[in-house]
């Protein structure tokens, strides 16, 4: 099947899709956009999260056919430039970055609650990214990283 | 600073800036930024025009003979371009890391739930997933062999390998074999089979080459193992199978032994085609080793003021299907099975057997994690029969330096395990559990609102470890090095290039550090690690920054040499010469020139191959020798609220003070530490492959639970850096300590709450509510 939809502010257009094919898969391997990864592909580890309509989704949970003429942004599509999004400037500064898998779906999901509330308190972080498995890091960094996204936030 | 009172005229310190991201700081990650954009390329995210998808079909029984494979459904369907087989490896059958014991694919027997048996090259993996499941393999399925004792002892097991059941057996015997003493307590222990869990799945793309080789792209932790055995099996010279290492999404253990490398690299020159092949999470779990799961028997006998006068041991190490590591993780938890105690008797058995449960090979803290287990919740019973504090127990017993291990090998640099005991114990701890008012989400069972604080009750607990760094018992370890420096763009410029694996850990950023300082330059670049260059050996053993770092200081002291040898040459000097702020500095004279215009258009290429000290074989029937390079502890205090009436617990705190010599990376160093507490506090509470007649209930993120951010407590960390002169600028591994100390320490938290027993870990809620 074709699919068309909006991908980080350009339209696209993917033919021969196979209509088993989830929006991670179209993404990942016929539109050229690796970001999101693939990591348990069940819903459960958060590390594919992308905005759907501006709501964030397990990308390998959404049949591609489900994101025909909506409105998709992956983390590739939240640095202007080589300027950095505030959540990933944060991510890079405060060492919230080991092997990095589950950084994509991180980085969306902690944009997400930024949007929705100004300077987030601990257990409201916790409850937010309680859907994004991270291996490496025990978290504490990206707790750091949230709480510096969300100070300059708050400030700019 | 002060200065001496005959200071010459130009005094070094008046120099330049000072280089800054040198060792000892923390300079961000070279890769961080890539990571955060999704730009990072992992093995899973590499892509070529023209390639296929390869997918595996794998065993669904643990022990079975195969009657025959049929393989015309999978050939028959559109798109798939071939199907393999064992009898297509092109070169040896066998693989493995100490024992040659795997097939490549299964040959009339298949020894393990999951072993694979067949692959597939189409051109979508849905198409290839579905090939695989057309062929059709006639099973007569054989009754599995599941407990390792058994395995070992029982007359009537059935034999899995041609060499026996058994992979290996070390025993330990120091002093008095007959010892009694005043007080004994004794435990049998039990710990679940954990898995690395890494975030990346296995993956890899394999490219077939003019030349008749193969390049393979791929996740690996250690590439020339790799490349030794793939070649191997493809039967092609080792320059003839390239590996250049892609994104790794973690490792812990769990890329040590080959998945898919063989297998797509086979579908590759089969079809002349590049293919991909990635594991799903399913399948991950099947495709590698895990952490051997363990039954530990201890005694341990003491004076009446606590002192251990004997500690005996015996353990069985479930090796599973294929030996993989097994070896060295038995040798790790007999060699460290009495702690980080002074033991003046010791006896200890420790074996790894063959079963036909999942292959068990190496996991972060390897051997070490097991014991640990043990001989805490034996301190903890010894501290309560005496009824002294477990923190006072344990620094009456703490090993120093000096202190005689159950090997015969005498400690040799820093080991302040009663200083940092003392240290974790006085930390601050939490506040109170709330009685009057609750925030559900600080209560066991969070947001699933199972109690209002009826039922809930808090416990502290101690857990002390010790892990080795480097490779053991005599074996040639060693990285390699190779750092070329020269002049682009005006500017002095360090290129290092190993090929030591980055899974993570951050040792290109260490890379860079050392460089940095050794060679007085700013800038650097870390050049891919690929097999274009010698061994950097594994990435394991807690051994990287230690033995690649010590490679790389080694080829920048080499360099340096070098170019100070131009230096004086060209400036028409003599004496001492050093690099400071991309300058050449005289200890007479000061600043002599800029080191770019000393080197010119020279370059200088250097590559050194580095060792740590050598060690020695254990006996086979004492356990005695000088095996270990390097002793690393790290201690942790656990505070946990645990729901009585549901089994549920909560940690409410996990503290942890560890000794690494040297930061050499401060932040990277902490970042290891809550990394490693938080899986052994998966595998307190959480973590467990559930096998049941060697077969695996649980292979997803849905059944198989690693911490969330809302399992993880906020943690103090204090880092000492007690310096071990043996190791490059006093470092000692940091990434496995951690690992081992917080498991034991919040099983001991929740014994402390309940009163319970508890003689396993990972705690179920049964274990706690009694109906298990």
């Amino acid at each position: 099947m074709r699919l068309r939809c909006e991908v980080n502010g350009e339209s696209r257009e993917v033919d021969d899709v196979w209509p088993g094919e989830s929006l991670l898969y179209v993404l990942r391997e016929r539109m050229g956009l690796p970001g999101s990864k693939n990591a348990c592909e069940q819903g459960e580890c958060g590390s594919c999260t992308v905005y759907l309509d501006g709501v964030p989704v397990c990308s390998c949970l959404v049949a591609a056919g489900q994101a025909e003429g909506h409105e998709v942004t992956t983390v590739e599509g939240l640095a202007e430039g080589e300027q950095l999004d505030p959540v990933q400037q944060a991510f890079v500064e405060k060492g919230a970055v080991q092997c990095g898998f589950c950084t994509p779906g991180l980085i969306v999901a902690t944009h997400d609650l930024l949007e929705r509330r100004e300077r987030p308190s601990d257990p409201e972080i916790r409850e937010a990214l309680a859907g994004n498995l991270c291996r490496c890091t025990g978290y504490e960094k990206i707790l750091d990283a949230v709480r510096l996204a969300a100070d300059r936030k708050a400030v700019s | 600073m002060s200065r001496p009172t005959k200071a010459p005229d130009k005094a070094p310190d008046r120099i330049t800036t000072p280089i800054t991201g040198g060792v000892g700081e923390s300079p961000l990650r070279p890769d961080g930024t890539l990571k955060v954009k999704g730009e990072f390329a992992y093995s899973s995210d590499l892509w070529m025009d023209d390639m296929l998808w390869g997918a595996t079909l794998r065993s669904p029984h643990p022990y079975a003979r195969i009657v025959s494979i049929d393989l015309s459904g999978a050939w028959q369907t559109p798109g798939v371009h071939t199907v393999m087989t064992y009898d297509d490896v092109p070169g040896e059958k066998l693989f493995g890391l100490e024992h040659t014991d795997q097939p490549v694919m299964a040959h009339e027997v298949v020894r393990y739930q999951g072993e694979a048996v067949a692959i597939v090259a189409a051109d979508h993996p849905e198409t290839a997933r579905r090939a695989v499941d057309k062929i059709v393999v006639e099973y007569e399925v054989l009754e599995p062999l599941t407990d390792a004792e058994e395995a070992v002892f029982a007359t009537d097991a059935p034999t899995l390998h041609p060499g026996g059941n058994l992979v290996r057996h070390l025993p330990i015997r120091r002093g008095d074999q007959h010892a009694t003493a005043d007080v004994v307590v004794r435990g049998e222990y039990e710990v679940g089979m954990q898995d690395q869990a890494f975030l990346g799945p296995e993956s890899g793309l394999a490219v077939p080459a003019e030349d008749g080789g193969v390049d393979l792209y791929i996740a690996t932790q250690w590439l020339h193992v790799d490349q030794k055995q793939v070649a191997k099996c493809l039967g092609l010279p080792n320059d003839k199978v390239r590996l250049m290492l892609a994104g790794v999404g973690g490792a812990f253990g769990a890329r040590e032994d080959l998945s898919m490398q063989v297998h797509a690299s086979m579908l590759a020159l089969r079809t002349g085609r590049p293919v991909k092949i990635v594991y799903s999470r399913e399948e991950s779990f099947f495709g590698h080793v895990h952490r051997h799961p363990a039954k530990l028997y201890y005694e341990h006998g003491a004076t009446r003021e606590g002192r251990l006068v004997y500690v005996k041991a015996r353990m069985f190490l479930d090796g599973g299907a294929y030996a993989s590591s097994t070896g060295a993780v038995v040798a790790n938890a007999a060699t460290l099975g009495v702690g980080p105690y002074e033991a003046p008797n010791v006896t200890i058995d420790c074996w790894g057997a063959y079963t036909n449960n999942p292959p068990c090979g190496a996991m972060r803290g390897f051997g070490a994690v097991q014991a640990a287990f043990a001989y805490e919740s034996q301190m903890d019973r010894l501290a309560a029969e005496l009824g002294l504090d477990p923190v006072e127990v344990r620094v009456r017993n703490a090993m120093a330096e000096g202190t005689t291990m159950p090997t015969g090998q005498v400690v040799d640099s820093a080991a302040p395990v009663a200083e940092m005991l003392r240290r974790v114990e006085a930390m601050p701890l939490p506040p109170a559990a709330p009685t009057d008012s609750y925030d559900l989400r600080e209560l066991p069972g969070g947001v699933s609102n199972t109690t209002h604080g009826e039922g809930v009750v808090r416990g502290i607990g101690y857990g002390i470890g010790i892990k080795n760094v480097c490779f053991s018992e005599g074996f040639d370890d060693f990285s390699t090095a190779r750092v070329r420096l020269e002049v682009i763009a005006g500017e002095p410029t360090a290129m290092v290039h190993t090929a030591a694996a980055e899974v993570g850990q951050g040792l290109v950023t260490v890379q860079a550090q050392i460089a940095r300082t050794e060679l007085g330059v700013e800038r650097v670049t870390i050049h891919p690690a690929d097999t274009q260059v010698g061994s950097g050996g594994s990435t394991s053993a807690s051994r990287q920054t230690y033995m690649t770092g010590g490679a790389v200081k080694a080829a920048c002291e080499k360099v340096r040499g070098l170019l100070l040898d131009i230096a004086r040459e060209r400036l028409h000097v003599e004496g001492q010469l050093h690099l400071d702020g991309g300058k050449i500095v005289s200890d007479r004279h000061g600043v002599l020139a800029d080191l770019a215009e000393v080197l010119g258009d020279e370059v200088i290429d250097e590559t050194v191959e580095w060792r740590h000290r050598p060690t020695e074989a254990l006996d086979p029937t004492t356990g005695q020798g000088f095996a270990h390079v390097q002793y690393a502890f790290a201690v942790h205090r656990a505070v946990v609220d645990v729901d009585v009436d549901l089994g549920l617990v909560r940690v409410v705190a996990l503290d942890c003070v560890q000794d690494v010599g040297k930061a050499i990376n401060p932040d990277a160093v902490v970042g290891q530490i809550h990394g490693g507490s938080a899986q052994g506090l998966g595998l307190a509470v959480m973590e467990e492959i559930q096998v049941r007649d060697g077969k695996i209930r649980n292979p997803s993120f849905t059944d198989y639970l690693i911490p969330t951010i809302l399992d993880m407590p906020p943690m103090k960390v204090d880092v000492l850096e007690l310096a071990d002169p043996h190791a490059p600028y006093g470092l000692r591994g940091v990434g496995e300590p951690p690992t081992i100390s917080s498991t034991p320490a919040i099983v001991a938290a929740i014994r402390a709450a309940t009163g319970l027993a508890i003689p396993r870990c990972p705690v179920r809620p049964e274990d706690i509510t009694g109906t298990a």
